[in-house]
């Protein structure tokens, strides 16, 4: 396989997490995500875009089980993967 | 073009939903390795700065009572206080460790501010009970930082001081204009709920 997709396809995040503190940090994102995904199935009349035809822009806009799965991706991609990896980093020192 | 009260509510949930997840990874790893990076030793402060920012046009478009108004108003200028004391402390333009209690301070005074600025009872409305739960937990919150202003590297006090901003945020995520205060509980409110 070329050298860049294999590049590509490499995750770098893939390791069995090495302590407690990494694997409590690597939940954070996935549990807000799951709570979100939950209530979205528990309270479907929450999601406005099920039937965008009856609603204004501002509940088409401001979702709050979208809004807690948001949060909860932001999290994990711009907060907790770099923060993992320089706690993989004060670990090996 | 004003977004409903409630949507405004679930926006603010959504920065104090962020701000929780960062306090608990800052609990968890510690500060050596949070402050690592400089986008993230500036972005809890950074973040709540912006958020004490949005609250002027909140507290300017969502019109209402003086005292409403004036709740608002010292939000806006507590929280951009506080983030912006802790910005200067994160970047150590600020030494003493006083300035950390501006954040207390800042809670303190929010959860005075939202319950004084909600007029009727506990089971008034969804929007009452929520504000009434909303200023308690944020002045009972405010001894977390409070603690942690003079013991900052006890867990306790961070764990707190996250846990705080995680009940705040599913306060206000349960907020409505309308409907029944909690299941089943009807509002006592007569006639139309919205606030």
């Amino acid at each position: 396989m070329l050298r860049p997709v294999q590049g590509a396809l490499k995750r770098d995040h893939l390791d069995a997490p090495r302590s407690w503190r990494t694997a409590a940090l690597a939940a954070i994102g996935p549990l807000i995500v799951l709570a979100g995904a939950v209530w979205a199935l528990a309270e479907p009349e929450r999601l406005p875009i099920l039937d965008p035809d009856a609603q204004g822009f501002w509940s088409l806009a401001v979702e709050p089980p979208l809004l807690v799965l948001l949060a909860g991706v932001f999290f994990h991609r711009f907060i907790a993967s770099g923060l993992i990896r320089d706690l993989y980093q004060s670990e090996e020192t | 073009m004003e977004p409903p009260s409630e949507h405004v509510h679930w926006m603010f949930a959504t920065g104090f939903l962020v701000l929780a997840a960062c306090l608990l990874a800052q609990a968890i790893v510690g500060d050596d390795v949070w402050n690592r990076s400089a986008w993230r030793r500036y972005f809890f402060p950074g973040f709540g700065f912006l958020m004490g920012l949005a609250m002027w046009p909140v507290a300017v478009f969502a019109g209402g009572t003086t005292i409403h108004l004036l709740a608002h108003f010292t939000w806006a200028q507590l929280m951009m206080l506080a983030g912006g004391a802790h910005l200067a402390l994160a970047r150590g333009k600020l030494q003493h460790r006083f300035w950390r209690l501006t954040m207390p301070v800042a809670l303190g005074v929010s959860g005075l501010a939202f319950l004084g600025h909600e007029e009727h009872g506990w089971l008034y409305s969804r929007s009452a009970l929520v504000h009434h739960i909303c200023g308690w937990t944020l002045v009972v919150g405010a001894l977390f930082p409070l603690g942690a202003a003079f013991r900052p590297r006890s867990n306790f006090f961070r764990l707190g001081f996250a846990a705080t901003f995680i009940v705040l945020a599913i306060a206000l995520f349960a907020l409505r204009d309308s409907g029944p205060v909690l299941g089943n509980v009807p509002s006592t409110a007569h006639g139309d709920a919205r606030r």
